[in-house]
């Protein structure tokens, strides 16, 4: 394993999977049907103390 | 035994500490150690005098573990008054270089006190105890791991005083705002790895299913501080009983591991690590929940996403790479989506609530250190690009926008939290004086004002007069002469430094009585407003 090789890997496979998990948490996020789940969260920390 | 452990496992360490100062290479290292040893025997000492043989009291495992968080809070006005105090010194020193005290006290040496004093002493406290706060309430479970919160708080506090004394001796890595040498890293990695197993474990034992985002943001910052740390700290010391060390990297290498860290010091440490704070206790003083959680969940993965990247716009022109130097510009412009998101976020919180502003002073602080958030962020990307950084970089420039982000976002957003948690922690009904709070958010408020404007007026000034030719190619003024340009600027610098250490004194004042008891007498906040009187 050398520099090359692995920045070879960096800017292929490793950017692609980055890319890829970014963009499955932002549309997980907004789902259909996530903002009920979101608002009740967002209470989390006025329940108690 | 109440404490025998402890005591033993610290007359151990202060053992090795005299073994080292006994054996030490260099002059400084037999100093740091004979502070070491002095500081554990201050320890063993307070432990022997409180130590006792009856069976300890059974902890009631539902019960908030909240000790460590009052001794937290306390640290922070404590190393926040030093830190700043140490800042206005050497404000005053650039002005008036005659208060150069050669050796321990001259600007070089104090310096990175400053730093390292308001941004690890003050800013880590004031995160490690508002992370300690939320994470056990918004997983309702109580601390993970026993009295292990009491070994960070401790361990974390003998890091800030090892650092700080090694300062003053001189023993430095001389790596931005990473200056400690290598048995000062050793511990603190220790240390941080403790403060991960604390809060990772509390997560994991939460009886609320859903980790709330305040949460993810302080998990960020502890994962990322200890991968930072751990590589920028790589390193071969001369003797393993001397102060100096050499870095693994070299050359342009050394230089962006150094900034690599630096700028996600920045980014995790000052930004995502405070952020956490945002989302918990601007929900709970303006007691609304967050505009848009799914907003905060896009905050946080586009800001750790990109943050990470942007550490080479500190390196432009440098023998760094051309595409280097590219790559860590365009992610840093492309900062400026998650920053304002979070601080639309931040101030959408209050809509439909906009009065709390007039009524409610910790709010107004809090609201004041988003707007800082926002206006720093804005201000970040625009100088990592790099014809703007051509003029801004070297220059005071830099230093009024680091202030302009340390005092407006992290100082005054931290003001916020523990104005909020103090009355909490300590069962009072409220803080001493509402009114102090007051005086404290304008004296900060204009204080970081005059400091950012005076640094850009004087920080353009500087880049301009370096970059000026005459028509025969000539630099037209010598560096001394920029020097000499600046004296003014200085001066009023450091009279914005003193109006914010003035309201950061009173806050310490107004913390103190609230934990002794105290209620000011006073007209209450908001000023009663006068009966409506129809028009004549």
């Amino acid at each position: 394993m050398n520099y090359n090789l692995m920045r070879e890997f960096a800017d292929s496979w490793g950017l692609l999977a980055m890319a890829l998990f970014f963009v499955g948490c932002i549309a997980f996020a907004l789902r259909p049907g996530g903002r009920r789940q979101a608002d009740e969260a967002a209470r989390i920390p006025l329940k108690d103390d | 035994m109440k404490f025998g452990t402890e005591i033993v496992a610290l007359g151990l360490f202060a053992f090795v500490a005299l073994v080292a100062a006994g054996f030490g290479v260099d002059e400084p290292f037999r100093q740091h150690m004979w502070v070491l040893l002095i500081v554990l025997l201050g320890f063993i000492t307070i432990l022997l005098r409180n130590t006792s043989f009856a069976a300890p009291a059974a902890i009631d495992p539902s019960a908030y573990m909240d000790g460590p968080i009052r001794y937290g809070a306390i640290a922070t006005m404590f190393w926040g008054v030093v830190g700043m105090l140490v800042g206005v010194v050497i404000a005053l020193q650039l002005a008036y270089p005659d208060l150069n005290i050669e050796p321990w006290f001259n600007f070089g040496r104090l310096r990175p006190l400053h730093t390292s004093g308001v941004v690890f002493a003050f800013g880590g406290n004031a995160l490690i105890c508002t992370s300690l706060y939320v994470v056990q309430r918004t997983c309702r479970a109580r601390l993970f791991g026993g009295d292990l919160a009491w070994f960070v708080f401790w361990g974390y506090q003998l890091f800030i005083v090892m650092a700080a004394t090694g300062y003053l001796l001189g023993i430095t890595e001389s790596r931005e705002y990473a200056e400690p040498e290598w048995y000062v890293d050793l511990w603190l990695t220790i240390v941080w790895v403790a403060y991960l197993v604390l809060f990772l474990g509390t997560i994991l034992k939460r009886r609320e299913p859903h980790i709330y985002v305040a949460n993810w943001f302080y998990l960020s910052f502890i994962v990322t501080i200890a991968m930072l740390h751990v590589i920028n700290n790589l390193s071969m010391p001369v003797s393993f009983v001397g102060s100096k060390s050499y870095s693994a990297f070299s050359g342009v290498q050394d230089a962006l591991t150094q900034w690599w860290y630096g700028h996600n010091a920045v980014g995790f440490f000052l930004t995502a690590g405070f952020l956490g704070m945002m989302y918990y206790f601007v929900p709970k003083q303006a007691n609304r929940p967050v505009y848009s959680y799914r907003l905060s969940i896009i905050h946080f993965w586009a800001l750790i996403f990109l943050y990470i990247w942007a550490g080479p716009h500190h390196l432009h022109y440098t023998a760094l790479p051309d595409w280097a130097q590219t790559l860590g510009m365009v992610f840093s412009i492309m900062l400026w989506m998650p920053s304002w998101g979070g601080m639309i976020n931040g101030l959408m919180t209050l809509s439909g609530a906009w009065d709390k502003l007039r009524t409610d002073p910790i709010i107004r602080m809090m609201v004041m250190a988003i707007a800082f958030y926002g206006m720093s962020t804005f201000e970040g990307p625009m100088m990592s690009i790099k014809a703007v950084n051509s003029l801004s970089h070297y220059t005071d420039w830099t230093i009024g926008h680091v202030h302009s982000g340390a005092l407006g976002w992290v100082g005054m957003i931290s003001f916020g939290a523990i104005y909020f948690m103090v009355p909490k922690l300590w069962n009072r009904d409220r803080l001493y004086s509402l009114r102090l709070v007051n005086w404290h958010f304008w004296l900060a408020t204009l204080g970081i004002v005059v400091y950012a404007a005076v640094m850009w007026v004087s920080g353009v000034m500087q880049g301009l007069m370096w970059r000026e030719y005459d028509e025969q190619g000539f630099l037209v003024y010598s560096f001394a002469e920029t020097v000499a340009a600046m004296h003014p600027y200085y001066v009023m610098r450091a009279l914005g430094g003193a109006m914010y250490l003035a309201g950061m004194l009173i806050m310490a004042w107004n913390i103190a009585m609230t934990i002794l008891g105290y209620q000011r007498e006073e007209q209450p906040m908001p000023d009663p407003v006068p009966a409506l009187q129809p028009a004549e």
